[in-house]
């Protein structure tokens, strides 16, 4: 399974502006590369990543072929209340995965 | 543009005098010559792409494989504990082979000998998780290469390859590497050329590679064949590298332009 790094604040404060940073194991083959033998090396990439909080999303993404392998993506949000962040990339050949973190706010 | 401006160093440094061996106080990691932003990447955990790759590595550290059926684990138990310091010490001498071996090659060799399993292949996802998860362990410890007294013949075939003109281009790595490591070349940083990072996620490469891939971007540069992967010339070159960086902290997982 790809490996994915989240960093999402465990507590805010009520209302308060949060970072939350991503990091996905992927390869981002662009479709535009050949082999040594002239074949063309099939695109591979994630085309969305998307972001929800207790089941409302608060950001989303699409990515092209111009972005770097291992796609980082950072944003910006508010917390009004307790509750779980959910991600998911969503990409070629069937690509899907997921990830989690839960944040405490006072 | 590259070989232009390589051709006009070479030029530059024909009349300068043989290269000195850096001074201990003034011996700089890459990571002082790049960008605020490439060094927040590798600052911080989250953003370091090459801990994808050490969460690999753990992940393997404790599957089993081979004819012996055995994890890493199974014989090391927590790589926390067992594997602290070691990557510091490495290339380090194997008895059984008469010569100096580098981690990737001491990690292979257990495959082989212990688990009972082929070697991974160099610069395979897997043999880069194992050597970036062990190397981690040993993350801010002063690297301590090269003492071991049946090395010593090593060091100085490295350090003679390192002195060694060689390739279209007659540079030797000390031409660079020793003596104009406050230069650019091309627009990079040229470096002191310290191993400190390894394996490490370099932004050109888009992945983690090898401090033996790295040396073989470097001969290609100069236009020399380079030698082959997990050859005696390169872990030669690996040991005197680390026993040049002595005292310097380990940064594995580094990033690098
Ligand atoms: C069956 C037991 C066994 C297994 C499985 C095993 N090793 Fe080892 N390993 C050893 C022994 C024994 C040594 C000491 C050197 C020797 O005798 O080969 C060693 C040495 C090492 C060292 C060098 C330690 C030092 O202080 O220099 C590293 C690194 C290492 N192993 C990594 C691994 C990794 C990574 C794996 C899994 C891919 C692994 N080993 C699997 C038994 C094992
Ligand atoms: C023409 C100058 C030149 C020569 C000769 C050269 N290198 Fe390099 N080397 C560079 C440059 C420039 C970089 C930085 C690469 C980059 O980021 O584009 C580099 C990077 C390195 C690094 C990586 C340092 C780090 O921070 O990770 C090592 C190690 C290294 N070289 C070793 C060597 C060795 C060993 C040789 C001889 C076989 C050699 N180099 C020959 C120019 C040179």
């Amino acid at each position: 399974m790809p490996s994915a790094l989240i960093n999402v604040p465990a507590k805010a404060k009520r209302g308060s502006v949060i970072e939350i940073k991503t990091l996905m194991s992927h390869i981002m083959e662009t479709g535009y590369r050949h082999t040594a033998s002239g074949d063309v090396v099939p695109r591979d990439i994630i085309t969305s990543f998307t972001c929800r909080f207790n089941g409302t999303e608060v950001f989303r993404a699409d990515l092209y072929p111009a972005i770097a392998a291992n796609p980082f993506i950072t944003f910006f949000t508010t917390v009004t209340e307790s509750g779980k962040f959910e991600f998911e990339w969503i990409g070629d050949r069937g690509f899907s995965e997921t990830a989690q973190a839960s944040i405490t706010v006072e | 543009m590259k070989i232009a401006v390589c051709i006009a160093l070479l030029t530059a440094m024909a009349g300068t005098s043989l290269a000195a061996e850096i001074p201990l106080s003034e011996r700089r990691s890459g990571y002082s010559f790049m960008s605020p932003d490439t060094r927040a990447m590798q600052d911080e955990d989250t953003a370091n792409p090459g801990m994808l790759f050490v969460l690999d590595g753990e992940a393997l550290w404790t599957r089993k494989a081979g004819g012996a059926d055995k994890a890493c684990a199974d014989c090391h138990n927590d790589a926390r504990i067992s594997m602290k310091g070691v990557a510091a010490h490495y290339p380090a001498f194997e008895k059984a082979l008469g010569r100096p071996v580098d981690l990737e090659g001491r990690i292979n060799l257990c495959r082989t000998n212990h688990q009972q399993a082929s070697p991974f292949a160099y610069e395979s996802r897997e043999l880069l998780a194992l050597s970036a998860f062990v190397a981690q362990q040993s993350r801010g410890m002063p690297i301590a290469a090269g003492d071991d007294p049946e090395l010593a013949p090593f060091v100085e075939r490295g350090h003679a390859l390192f002195m060694q003109r060689q390739g279209q281009l007659n540079l030797g790595c000390t031409n660079c590497h020793d003596d104009v490591w406050d230069k650019k070349l091309a627009g990079s940083a040229i470096t002191q050329g310290q191993p400190t990072g390894y394996p490490l996620y370099r932004l050109e490469w888009q992945s983690l590679g090898s401090l033996q891939r790295r040396l073989r971007a470097c001969i290609t540069g100069i236009r020399a064949q380079a030698y082959d992967y997990g050859s005696p010339e390169l872990v030669e070159l690996e040991l005197y590298l680390m026993s040049r960086a002595r005292g310097m902290p380990i940064e594995t997982p580094a990033v690098r332009p």
